[in-house]
């Protein structure tokens, strides 16, 4: 299996040796890293060339890292069902970076791409139609960012005097519990009641 | 006069003349009884011909993938229950088999029969409300009723082997949580003798049915390049004539040693789909069978015992390690090492998969559910559009949409 995938990355690589900035394999699965310009027609040639043929597009989604520059991996996934392997893309962007939409070489980025603008951010430019897709409408802020609380800003409720759903900022009765179970003894973060005692001294 | 130029009282039209011909919007659904949950349909039409069909889609969005972040593996797997709550193992299984991956843990025999087992329960689970309910939207009320019957029977096998009729909370890293008696192993063989005669009865009243091949043959055709395009998988893509199914293609579990078929379509429409549901629940009653002939001969644990597992209830109370192992495991969780892994099923509505990144710390950084109704639906601009407003109803069913997996 991983043998198959050297050689389709060295392959990949060979073909396209302006797109590709890396691939690796890990758990049977090819990664490549590409560089955001060239994400469109290097889409194009996976689905064109005959040994690739990554003709489905799978997934698209993205993962946040607040703590570094380039703050978002946009991950791509394609399978090929004539030759049976799958690919991942990792394009690393910056907050302000718009990653090219790849909607002309596959349609069904169209939603992908809607949802991931609407949970991270992230504007794909020449995209048809870059609405919000799951939030409500008139949503505000992009929830799967790493610093958007779970609990949100805004709570909605019927208002029986004006008849109609009212929204509200969020009022918590109690505190939202992050329970964090990690043993102090690997990697815990905060201080341990009674350890900030034995700084003072 | 019926052209509106003159009124029975004599009053003139102020438009009379011409006519002012304008197409047509209306909103289908939020509360549809044929929106199958809550989708939101923007349609222009002309006429009775649907011009654009424009989804609104997150009604019933709850963000499971941002409150997955903050949870620990095992806390999370419930939440997999919720998402396609037609079939609920199967979509366990995903996120089983990822974590599994990642920590490179091996399952048992018997539990890999067990989860073979109740994939294919949930496959006709998911199959019959399907079938039926799309019957029903095209008018039949009979079917549902039928399926709904059986559908029961099979709940009950999901409640006697978990506890629970829908949310199982069965499926677990590295096994499933508890053995299966084996007077349920036998029911659930006496259930698959007699399922057969019920699945006739639901195929005697539709297959041949006039009303239910008027509305369904020629429908909501889809082509090769179709299935392509818009990422369609399971059965939309084999309707389309291409055979492709992942237990066979990339074989995970012990499904390679299974014989069964797999139904392809000819013609891409709904009443193809029908006929591959209605085959797909026999093909997996076969499956079952052959499950349970070899479920009698692995006899032995369901769980690989250790990080991942608790340990046995016996041991808790002998063993000091077995009593921290077990409390440790339910507070804090089990640590997954770093990477990125992604894990597909066939599940009963396509290809759904777990996209998940650990940094090695007891709960994912990112988990991206992939659910193949999203791709389905999204893909209904492009079928509906030339159909009449009627077929839209019959094409909705025939996709198999569930809200639950596509709004996550």
């Amino acid at each position: 299996m991983s043998e198959a995938l050297n050689e389709l990355g060295a392959h990949i690589e060979l073909k396209r040796p302006d797109c590709v900035i890396g691939w690796s394999i890990a758990f049977d699965e090819l990664t490549i890293d590409v560089a955001p310009a060239n994400i469109a027609p290097f889409v194009e040639f996976l689905r064109n060339d005959p040994t690739c043929r990554f003709s489905t597009l799978v997934d698209i989604t993205a993962v946040d890292y607040p703590e570094r520059s380039k703050r978002f991996d946009v991950v791509y996934h394609f399978l090929s069902m004539y030759q049976n392997h799958r690919v991942r893309l990792r394009v690393s962007v910056r907050e302000d970076e718009m990653v090219p939409s790849i909607v002309p070489v596959h349609p069904s980025a169209n939603w992908f791409e809607r949802e991931v603008f609407d949970m991270f951010g992230i504007i794909f430019s020449d995209h048809p139609d870059l609405r919000r897709l799951l939030s409500d409408y008139g949503f505000r802020g992009h929830p799967l960012r790493k610093d958007f609380p779970t609990t949100g800003y805004t709570e909605v409720r019927y208002d029986e005097v004006q008849k109609r759903v009212v929204y509200e900022p969020v009022q918590l009765t109690q505190d939202y519990r992050q329970f964090d179970f990690m043993s102090p003894w690997e990697g815990a973060e905060y201080i341990l009641p009674g350890d900030e005692k034995g700084d003072a001294k | 006069m019926m052209d509106g130029s003159k009124f029975d009282d004599g009053s003139v039209d102020a438009l009379s003349g011409e006519q002012q011909i304008r197409n047509f919007n209306i909103n289908f659904g939020p509360q549809h009884p044929a929106a199958h949950g809550v989708l939101r349909l923007v349609l222009e039409l002309d006429g009775e011909i649907v011009e654009r069909c424009d989804p609104h889609v997150g009604l019933l969005h709850r963000g499971t993938e941002k409150l997955m972040e903050s949870r620990t593996y095992l806390q999370n797997l419930p939440y997999l229950d919720r998402l396609d709550y037609v079939a609920p193992m199967n979509q366990e299984h995903a996120w089983c088999l990822a974590i599994e991956k990642l920590t490179g843990t091996e399952v048992p025999r018997r539990a890999q029969l067990i989860r073979v087992l109740f994939c294919e329960i949930g496959r006709i689970l998911n199959h019959l409300m399907n079938v039926t309910t799309q019957a029903m939207d095209v008018g039949a009320l009979t079917p549902p009723l039928w399926g709904f019957e059986e559908r029961e029977k099979l709940m009950v096998f999901y409640e006697r082997a978990c506890g629970a009729r829908l949310h199982a909370n069965y499926f677990r890293p590295g096994g499933v949580h508890q053995d299966l008696p084996d007077q349920l192993v036998d029911d659930i063989e006496e259930w698959a003798i007699e399922f057969p005669q019920a699945l006739s009865d639901i195929d005697e009243l539709l297959t041949e049915n006039r009303v239910f091949k008027q509305r369904n043959v020629d429908i909501g055709v889809v082509t090769e390049e179709d299935v392509l395009q818009w990422g369609m998988s399971g059965v939309m893509a084999r309707s389309a004539g291409m055979a492709w199914d992942l237990r066979r293609a990339q074989p995970y579990e012990c499904y390679d040693e299974f014989e069964f078929q797999i139904p392809v379509g000819k013609n891409g429409d709904c009443y193809d789909r029908y006929l591959m549901r209605m085959e797909e629940m026999r093909q997996s009653l076969s499956i079952m069978r052959q499950a349970i002939v070899k479920l009698r001969e692995a006899t032995g644990d369901v769980l690989s015992r250790g990080k991942l597992t608790p340990p046995k209830r016996g041991d808790m109370k002998t063993s000091m390690e077995s009593l921290i192992h077990h409390f440790k495991l339910y507070t804090e969780g089990f640590h997954v090492p770093a990477g990125e892994v992604y894990a597909a099923v066939e599940a009963p509505k396509g290809e759904f998969g777990v996209y998940m990144v650990a940094d090695g710390t007891n709960k994912p950084y990112r988990a991206k559910l992939r659910a193949p109704g999203y791709l389905h639906l999204q893909a209904m601009d492009h079928i509906t559009t030339g159909h009449q407003l009627a077929d839209v109803a019959a094409i909705i069913g025939t996709m198999d949409i569930v809200f639950g997996e596509i709004d996550r």
